[in-house]
């Protein structure tokens, strides 16, 4: 390929922000004086604190330049499997920044925030119709804690029933933070391998499955990007023996108006606003986890819940057997309001229109790329496809090293080593709003790199060139940590 | 769809390449029974001026500044957010990035959550604080259990003044761990009662609010004495960040873990979120914290740089022995904070705090003046609790038909508050809108 998307520029450099500025500058504007003023007792008074003083063109000029460094999903394609990395519409910035929701005080009294409480539980029922669930919570912030609010929920169902279980299924292909979620609960995971095709077999469930599991922890579609086609048959045996299935809807974009998770078994289930619903990133959050569940579980849901009341939305925290508060207020309204946006406008056809077309730019991926990269289950996928360097490495060429050349090429890597059963995976999730024109760029890099591993593989050791920084030592980072300057 | 960029030409080729004929049979594989039967009901798709014009109609319907005068805090401030941090914040390079997991192309989000993590670790006086947590309530929480593993004891006291919300959150994390909460009394004063901590022998921690829910400054060092003796945990932490900026730290008053709710520091109100769950404690406890860190490093030129680090703590190293399962956090909320710490600078924090208790300390001498009761005569800082004539839930409401909002009713959190309201006052409330709600009130 001559022309790389990727290529070096104008790179300004910038210190950090405490070695710019000098005392007694400001960059905020100070309200005028129209009261005396009421000084507190010297005991009390802190005057330890080092802070930086900048002016308001100081602050613009270091964030501005320390955006450059930044690459983003607006800049171009960023095909991180599992993080569904879709286009984040403006339209939904411009709706959450509006002043009525942006400026609103949580404390309201009722009759004054009737709109956001509406806002939220039509999002309610959009989402228990997308999934096919019959109730939901909005209260979790971020998938992780969708996950602990549905081990929450099912930890307090069995309590109800008068259980205590100590176990909980979770298999090879689940996301990284089920483990962690349901430890917090006191659930120890049971840990279960895949079939060769990549998917859960019932017998596997059946063999570990007893009284003392709680339940079962799925990822579906799982994070080889494969559907968990045997999760009605998994879920007959896992009700059988009294547990419960939490289904982990992280890779939801793939099934929008397919599939009905009430109808696979699943009793509990979340979501990733902050993935199918478009809402941006933020460089690592705010998330929003709305976590999801069939009737029996409805008291369960986390307070406060709103409820309709005398023709009137409001507030309740009156639901005993509920797990209790998971967040101070009522979740990522902000977030919420973006998801809602884009649910709106999409419409039922334009959300199914966006599950089948992330699902045919993985799989066009999938089929372009298999002769050039060893594909770990050469089988359809859904949403995302898991490549391994296993054909590179009889070059001494790893995956590390293919995701830092692509960053030369201009894009931002796939996910790699990640899922743990592909050893040197790279997962790579295109979503809907990528155009088969960037796909084959996309595409037509990695084969080029694949060419460059044979033939001069020096040049994937050595990457990358273009960015601001070349690799960067993670060990030293660890072992003498540095956290503060 | 604006959004989809496919033809129908391309949609047939890339079929084509992968050998199907119908956008349909990508989906062969799920078994029908677990397929939906019928399209999903839903609202038919608005076009943009549609949306335009009810989400406006929404946002109209809300009762906010400046139609409104809310004395309303508890958690969330009404702060002014200058014009520059939204404008920073809302460039698409840190928008639409995700977690740098890659560092050579994420050192921006990398740089300013390093510098985040430094401005609040001087703020809070601590020596390592977290990327960010959810909010301040889940950041306690996170404190609470981290304090078991330090300490490997199970039972907690807290301080019945910490925020309801804040505990009720807490209560929900320990449910199901079997650990042991103990609330520790208020005293006449509105504080937390040192000498209600009966038995601390065998405490992870205790854990105080400063300012409390009522706004009193507690006697945090008081605490972190009697808890350093018997071998425990001091964790304090605030849910006004601006406080900091004129109190004492809870790290120079003894507290070895600390959470804070960091929303005043540029984050609108949102409805309540996101905010941002500040959490920190000292290098000897660093390896306990949960959530990402961003540490300084080099690159292969000898550069300075930064990484996401210490992620053998982390869920998907440790799996189900990681200090949590947090992995999205609210990294955009950090650098909202970081860019408005930055503007506002060491001297304009300590003008700005000071400007928000001036204002609060002349209403609540106002209304004194005007008669009404001030039950606590601990020192505070932008809220404080006055008791108004019985019978004043009319008058609240008849205060709302003239656009004013008089606070926050206690009664509900403490029963027997009865008429006490939490009212508080930032930097957003001028002194004709106190006037204006003292006249009001002793009409």
């Amino acid at each position: 390929m001559s022309d790389k998307l990727g290529t070096t520029g104008l790179i300004l450099n910038e210190p950090l922000v405490w070695e710019r500025g000098k005392p007694g500058r400001t960059g905020f504007s100070m309200p005028s004086e129209d009261v005396p003023f009421s000084p507190l007792a010297e005991e009390l008074v802190r005057n330890d604190l080092d802070w930086p003083d900048l002016s308001e063109v100081d602050v613009v000029r270091h964030y501005t330049r320390l955006s450059t460094w930044n690459v983003s999903v607006d800049a171009g394609m960023y095909p991180l499997g599992s993080c569904t990395m879709k286009y984040n519409p403006k339209t939904n910035e411009r709706q959450a920044g509006l002043v009525g929701l942006s400026d609103a005080h949580p404390l309201l009294p009722a009759p004054l925030c009737q709109g956001a409480l509406k806002l939220m539980a039509n999002l309610e029922a959009d989402l228990a119709e997308i999934t096919g669930m019959n109730a939901v919570s909005l209260q979790p912030a971020a998938g992780a804690h969708g996950e602990l609010a549905g081990m929450l929920i099912i930890h307090a169902c069995l309590e109800h029933r008068g259980e205590r279980r100590s176990k909980i299924i979770i298999p090879d292909t689940a996301h990284g933070t089920n483990p962690a979620s349901a430890a917090l609960c006191g659930y120890r995971p049971v840990p279960v391998k895949s079939g060769p095709n990549g998917i859960l077999s019932p017998d596997a469930v059946k063999a570990v499955m007893d009284r003392d599991t709680a339940g079962i922890m799925i990822t579906n579609p799982n994070t080889l990007g494969l559907f968990e086609e045997n999760i009605r048959e998994i879920s007959e045996i896992v009700h059988f023996m009294g547990g419960l299935v939490y289904a982990d809807g992280a890779n939801f974009n793939a099934v929008m108006g397919v599939v009905n998770m009430g109808c696979a078994g699943v009793d509990v289930m979340h979501l990733n606003l902050h993935k199918t619903f478009s809402t941006p990133h933020g460089g690592g959050g705010p998330g929003s986890g709305p976590v999801c569940v069939q009737k029996h579980l409805e008291p369960f849901l986390p307070v406060p819940r709103i409820v309709m009341q005398n023709g009137a939305y409001g507030l309740s925290r009156d639901f005993p057997l509920s797990i209790g508060r998971l967040v101070t207020f009522y979740g990522h309204f902000s977030v919420m309001v973006r998801a809602f946006s884009y649910i709106r406008s999409l419409g039922p056809e334009g959300l199914a229109r966006a599950s089948q077309l992330a699902v045919l730019n993985a799989n066009y991926i999938r089929e372009r790329l298999k002769a050039f990269y060893h594909l770990a289950y050469d089988r359809p996928c859904m949403h995302e496809c898991v490549f391994s360097d296993k054909k590179q490495q009889a070059h001494k060429i790893s995956t590390l090293d293919i995701a830092k050349r692509l960053m030369d090429y201009g894009y931002h890597p796939p996910t790699i080593y990640f899922p743990l059963v592909v050893p040197g995976a790279l997962m790579i999730e295109p979503t809907e709003t990528e155009s088969r024109d960037e796909i084959d760029q996309f595409v037509d890099a990695l084969i080029a790199i694949a060419k460059e591993a044979e033939e001069n593989p020096d040049l994937l050791h050595d990457a990358p060139k273009t960015p601001k920084m070349r690799r960067l030592n993670e060990v030293e980072a660890a072992r003498k940590p540095c956290l503060a300057g | 769809m604006r959004y989809f960029p496919h033809t129908p030409e391309e949609i047939d080729q890339m079929l084509q390449v992968i050998g199907l004929t119908r956008l349909e049979d990508l989906f062969a594989g799920i078994p029908t029974t677990c397929q939906k039967t019928r399209a999903m009901n839903l609202t038919a798709a608005w076009s943009e001026w549609e949306l335009n014009d009810l989400m406006d109609a929404v946002s109209d319907s809300m009762a906010v500044p400046p139609a409104y005068t809310a004395f309303l805090g508890a958690g969330r401030y009404h702060h002014h957010i200058p014009a520059v941090v939204t404008a920073l914040k809302g460039r698409t390079e840190f928008l639409t990035s995700y977690t740098p997991y890659q560092p050579e192309i994420s050192q921006g989000t990398l740089q300013a959550i390093y510098e985040y993590q430094t401005l609040v670790s001087r703020l809070v006086g601590v020596d390592v604080v977290t990327a960010s947590h959810y909010d301040g309530a889940t950041a306690m929480a996170e404190a609470a259990l981290m304090s078991v593993r330090i300490t490997q004891r199970t039972r907690i006291a807290a301080s019945a003044l910490i925020h309801p919300f804040y505990l009720q959150v807490l209560k929900t994390y320990l449910k199901p761990t079997g650990y042991q909460l103990i609330e520790i009394p208020r005293d006449a004063s509105g504080r937390t009662d040192p000498a209600g901590l009966s038995d601390v022998s065998g405490l992870a921690a205790v854990i105080v609010q400063s300012p409390n829910f009522l706004g009193c400054i507690e006697p945090v060092s008081a605490f972190s004495d009697v808890i350093h003796h018997a071998g425990g945990l001091c964790i304090s932490g605030f849910t006004e960040a601006l406080s900091c900026g004129l109190l004492k730290s809870p790290g120079s008053q003894g507290a070895d873990i600390v959470f804070g709710e960091g929303q005043s520091f540029g984050l609108p109100c949102a409805f309540g979120g996101p905010g941002l769950g500040m959490l920190g404690t000292s290098k000897a406890y660093m390896r306990n914290l949960p959530g990402r860190l961003v540490g300084k490093t080099h690159d292969l030129d000898g550069n300075s740089g930064f990484v996401l680090t210490l992620a053998t703590r982390e869920q998907h190293i440790r799996r189900e022995k990681a200090t949590s399962n947090i992995c999205s956090n609210n990294s955009h909320c950090a650098l909202t904070a970081a860019i408005y710490m930055a503007a506002l600078g060491g001297t304009g924090i300590r003008k700005l705090a000071e400007i928000n208790h001036s204002k609060a300390a002349y209403l609540k001498s106002a209304l004194k003046q005007a008669g009404m009761t001030l039950p606590f005569d601990a020192p505070f800082f932008n809220e404080f609790v006055v008791r108004f004539p019985d019978g004043f839930d009319r008058v609240y409401d008849r205060l709302i038909d003239q656009r004013i909002i008089a606070g926050l009713a206690l009664e509900p959190f403490y029963p027997e508050l009865k008429s006490h309201y939490l009212l508080t006052v930032t930097e957003t409330m001028n002194r004709k809108s106190m006037d204006a709600l003292v006249r009001e009130v002793s009409a």
